[in-house]
């Protein structure tokens, strides 16, 4: 790339879209942020074709010692980005998604989006521990904003539960961190990462980074803020929570808490396995009985995420790879889904599940879409959700045989309210006038739902191209927590051959 | 006695104390008719010592040669700082005075003189050397805020903060006083090096009882609680570009002077002083965010937000050390910016008349009608929350880092966590001016100098103000580095 900085141009193109939505009307703030996200994609395509698989850990770095502290370092490894692809890719989508769902204070809304975009990048993308503090926090305000403003009846008591939650988060990360610096020294995180913490520092700093991810996850029993948020917020904002912002407690998780903190990880264990085991189960069945599908869909976005934290605290390959290989496939499958919701309610306005049924004959291309993104939720072969399921069951399974018999239950649970939702909105008779009367999707829908159609296939069919950049950060994660790992109860032993035939007399002699 | 040298450095406070007695000639002589003048005159003094003070502070002055009239008086590069922030602050209320005064007919010469006159008594203050210099400062400084408080002496609110001011303040002065008498008696001097000569060693109970007295005096004149009692009826009652004298430039010079005592004169008795420190900055976080989310007044919740701010800034002062004093500083300087911002923004808060409001209910939808207003009111509501990428955030980010330096790692994790509960009121005001319908009742126009202001405020809160952070801190490093602080 001739160091080029393409990262910060990642930063900047969004930043200068948002400034200039701000001032403009309704018509030109939706072509700018389409313009602005389409170019950013097309930054990050460009992004994924120079990553070096197999070069050097950290790629596309910039350092700039810009403030007092911390410094402006910029840096990624194939983690980070395999999740600024999600996030730039699912973009363009949420934009067009809100293309005439929103009609009031367009130019705030899609300024909001993209600033929303910097953030995200500036999370996955930051190589300094407090830069990364100040993009993560500060997504809290968009966000705030987006369900307050243009998020449904209940949108007040929904932004006052995310905002406060998250805060209340990752307030006592900060403090962490900054015991950290002090006592490493530096703000670097790469250097961090390979920095030994004493075993009893490391179980207070392990325990605040977790008040932080654990919320942002969401992981049980701090989940609630998610189903309001998800609820309140417009299509395109559930598209984006969902999609990408659920991904930074999974990415805080893989970045810090695992690699800084192995001893402790090793010690909560337990905590992590058994809030997700709860997580799975719980949510799975509480996702049966929603009779609102956004709610459903979010109860089920939670399930998801507690095999992702089981996978991560799998503490070998397989789980690892499958926990990015779900947060993935399930940023663009639930993303898809709440477009899915998204389309039928642009028509009918509500999202009760009981005022539809019977949509596979007067929309027969939106059933068949929707049957998709369900059998790729639900984790069938061949879609994205199957490979990282898969991966982090198998995981599990080699560390401890309950965990995974518990959590392979939710794939059986997700299956039965996935396809329960299908039906009562799909299948059966057409018992409602307004909702059998339903025009079929519009080109603009088909533009936002095929494409990540294909992705999911893609996924699901050729993993590679998505384990590839990652497979060598991966490595490195494992050989950093093989000292940690918890005794598997499997206790294989490779068997002894057991001689053929005992002479007699042996026996007789022991008598 | 080099009397040259001692004048030399005391040059701001002469030309401030000059000024201020010849405009009261003026105003005494010439009547209100020459107020612009007189405001004007004032402002350019206070420029005029801004420029006097900078280069002392740039250069990180410290040590002996910057004692002045036999080491009663101190104009090091800490007491610099403070001074900086002080004219800042005294000259934007000069700037927006007098148009919200000559709205209701009440520009007086005597304000930009009485202005004058309590920064003089700030400047003192911050710079005093021993007890004598300090209470001629805080005392010059309070009568000329008892007057102010004052103003408009029509208006029933006003005379009411002006006398429970004047009571409570005086009251305040006298526990000082009373504890300044003990440690005199105690150590038998009133300089500031003799004190930390005395009381090395083991601290007796009556000079305890001195630091102590002296600890509550001042913490009245910060708003700390649980001193703070005063504080949401004065702020309230006060015209608004008093109150946003009140909330920026005496707090400074308050907690400068409280910084000097605390970590200079009792330097060696760190331990003493510590825990009341975290009590009250303890106290005011929890106070400052649970008083402020039932209230309806505008005013009346930017002084529950200061008195919030007040317990991070003591934060910074209990963690007792060099990177503890510079925090304090950082976060003084960013919050009286955003003090600044969000009372230029109340004083935007105009009807069609031209008439003030000061209802949070006035503020309803108002980034659909006022769009520039409410989105340099969010910024600032943000920013006073702490909540990254705004420049607030950088406030509490260095006061929090030196408590963790000093290993007060329950302080600090106790004092984020009570910031959590005053995001709550400031996230309300935004949801106030961007969630509601609109109220439709801020229709006036305003005049440039409040826009200027404002946009000035708005752009060094917004995350363009991360790039002043190399600057600031080392300023604030250098000037802490003058108290002679370990670490």
């Amino acid at each position: 790339m001739g160091g080029f900085p393409i990262l910060s141009a990642m930063l900047a193109v969004p930043l200068v879209g948002a400034i200039i939505c701000l001032f403009v009307g309704a018509n030109t703030a939706r072509w700018t942020a389409l313009v602005a996200t389409l170019v950013n994609l097309a930054l990050g395509v460009l992004l994924w074709l120079n990553y070096d698989i197999g070069g050097a850990q950290w790629q596309y770095t910039e350092y700039h010692n810009l403030f007092d502290t911390f410094a402006y370092a910029l840096g990624i490894d194939g983690i980070a980005l395999m999740l600024i692809m999600l996030s730039v890719f699912l973009m363009p989508i949420c934009i067009g998604a809100s293309w005439n769902a929103i009609t009031k204070r367009v130019g705030e809304y899609m300024g909001a989006f993209l600033f929303m975009e910097v953030l995200m990048i500036g999370v996955f993308a930051a190589q300094d521990i407090f830069l990364f503090y100040i993009f993560f926090e500060a997504g809290l305000i968009p966000m705030y904003l987006i369900i307050g403003v243009w998020g449904g009846d209940n949108r007040i008591y929904a932004s006052y539960k995310f905002f406060l939650y998250t805060l209340l988060g990752s307030v006592l990360m900060l403090i962490a961190m900054l015991w950290m610096v002090n006592t490493a020294g530096t703000t670097h995180v790469p250097f961090l990462m390979e920095y030994d913490f004493a075993p009893e520092a490391q179980t207070w700093l392990w325990l605040a980074f977790f008040a932080s991810f654990a919320v942002k996850m969401p992981m049980w029993p701090v989940h609630t803020w998610l189903p309001d948020a998800h609820v309140q917020a417009p299509t395109a904002g559930s598209v984006i929570l969902a999609g990408v912002l659920l991904k930074l407690g999974g990415y805080g998780f893989i970045r810090f808490s695992l690699p800084m903190f192995p001893d402790a990880s090793a010690q909560f264990v337990w905590l992590v396995w058994g809030l997700s085991m709860v997580a799975v189960v719980a949510t799975s069945l509480i996702a049966l009985v929603q009779h609102d599908m956004k709610k459903l869909i979010a109860y089920s976005s939670v399930a998801h995420m507690g095999i992702v934290t089981v996978g991560l605290f799998a503490f070998n390959v397989q789980g690892l790879e499958g926990a990015m290989m779900i947060m993935l496939g399930h940023g663009l499958v639930s993303g898809a889904l709440f477009l899915c919701v998204g389309v039928i309610y642009d028509r009918l306005h509500t999202r009760e599940i009981s005022r539809y049924g019977g949509l596979s004959t007067n929309m027969p291309a939106y059933a068949m879409l929707f049957l998709l993104f369900t059998m790729a939720s639900v984790g069938l072969p061949g879609t994205s959700n199957f490979v990282g399921e898969f991966l982090a069951l198998a995981g599990i399974y080699q560390i401890n045989s309950w965990v995974a018999f518990v959590c392979t239950t939710g794939i059986i649970l997700g299956a039965a309210y996935m396809l329960y939702l299908y039906r009562r909105v799909c299948f059966g008779p057409q018992v409602n006038d307004d909702a059998a009367a339903l025009p079929d999707l519009s080109k603009r829908e088909y533009l936002l739902l095929a494409p990540i159609a294909a992705a999911v296939l893609w996924m699901g069919v050729y993993p590679e191209s998505f384990l590839a950049p990652m497979r060598a950060d991966i490595q490195w994660l494992d050989e950093r927590l093989a000292e940690a790992e918890p005794a598997s109860d499997a206790q294989l032993v490779i068997g002894q051959a057991v001689p053929a035939a005992e002479p007699e007399h042996h026996g007789e002699g022991a008598h | 006695m080099a009397f040259a040298a001692s004048f030399a450095l005391i040059a701001p406070e002469l030309v401030l104390g000059i000024t201020g007695l010849l405009l009261t000639l003026v105003a005494a002589y010439g009547g209100d008719k020459f107020a612009r003048f007189a405001s004007i005159a004032a402002a350019v003094a206070l420029g005029g010592a801004f420029a006097l003070v900078a280069p002392s502070v740039c250069a990180g002055a410290s040590g002996m040669e910057t004692e002045a009239f036999g080491g009663l008086f101190r104009a090091d590069a800490f007491a610099g700082f403070a001074k900086l922030m002080i004219f800042a602050a005294s000259g934007a209320t000069l700037m927006i005075a007098p148009r919200f005064f000559e709205k209701i007919g009440a520009m007086k010469t005597e304000f930009p003189v009485l202005i004058l006159f309590a920064a003089l008594g700030m400047s003192i203050m911050v710079s005093a050397n021993d007890l004598l210099t300090l209470y001629m400062g805080l005392e010059l400084n309070s009568l000329a805020a008892y007057v102010l408080a004052a103003m408009l002496r029509d208006d029933d609110r006003s005379a009411e903060a002006g006398l429970k001011y004047f009571v409570l303040g005086a009251l305040a002065s006298g526990i000082l006083l009373f504890g300044m008498s003990l440690t005199y008696g105690f150590t038998g001097t009133t300089s500031f090096a003799g004190i930390t000569a005395a009381v090395s060693g083991e601290l007796s109970t009556g000079m305890l009882f001195g630091l102590i007295f002296m600890l509550a005096g001042l913490a009245f004149k910060i708003s700390a609680a649980p001193f703070h009692m005063w504080t949401p009826d004065v702020y309230t009652g006060a015209p608004t570009p008093v109150t946003m004298f009140f909330a920026s430039a005496p707090k400074v010079a308050a907690v400068a002077l409280l910084a000097r005592v605390s970590m200079e004169a009792f330097g060696s008795q760190v331990d003493a002083w510590r825990q009341v420190v975290i009590a009250a900055a303890l106290l005011s976080i929890v106070i400052g965010a649970l008083g402020a989310i039932g209230q309806s007044n505008i005013k009346r919740l930017l002084a529950y937000s200061s008195i919030n701010n007040v317990g991070f800034i003591l934060i910074g002062l209990a963690a007792a050390n060099a990177s503890g004093a510079s925090a304090l500083l950082v976060y003084l300087a960013i919050y009286t910016v955003m003090t600044v911002g969000s009372f230029v923004a109340v004083l935007l808060m105009r009807d069609a008349e031209g008439n003030q409001l000061e209802g949070i209910s006035d503020l309803a939808g108002l980034a659909t009608t006022r769009p520039a207003l409410a989105w340099a009111l969010m910024a600032l509501m943000f920013s006073l929350a702490g909540i990254p990428p705004l420049f607030g955030f950088w406030g509490k980010f260095v006061v929090f880092q030196a408590a963790v330096e000093a290993d007060l790692l329950a302080l600090a994790a106790i004092g984020i966590a009570a910031s959590v509960i005053g995001a709550f009121y400031y996230i309300k005001i935004v949801k106030i001016m961007f969630f509601d319908e609109p109220a439709g009742t801020i229709t006036g126009e305003a005049d440039k100098a409040h826009w200027a202001l404002l946009l000035i405020c708005g752009v060094i809160v917004s995350p363009l103000g991360y790039f002043l952070t190399p600057w600031l801190g080392s300023l604030a490093d250098m000037a802490a580095a003058s108290l002679g602080l370990p670490g």
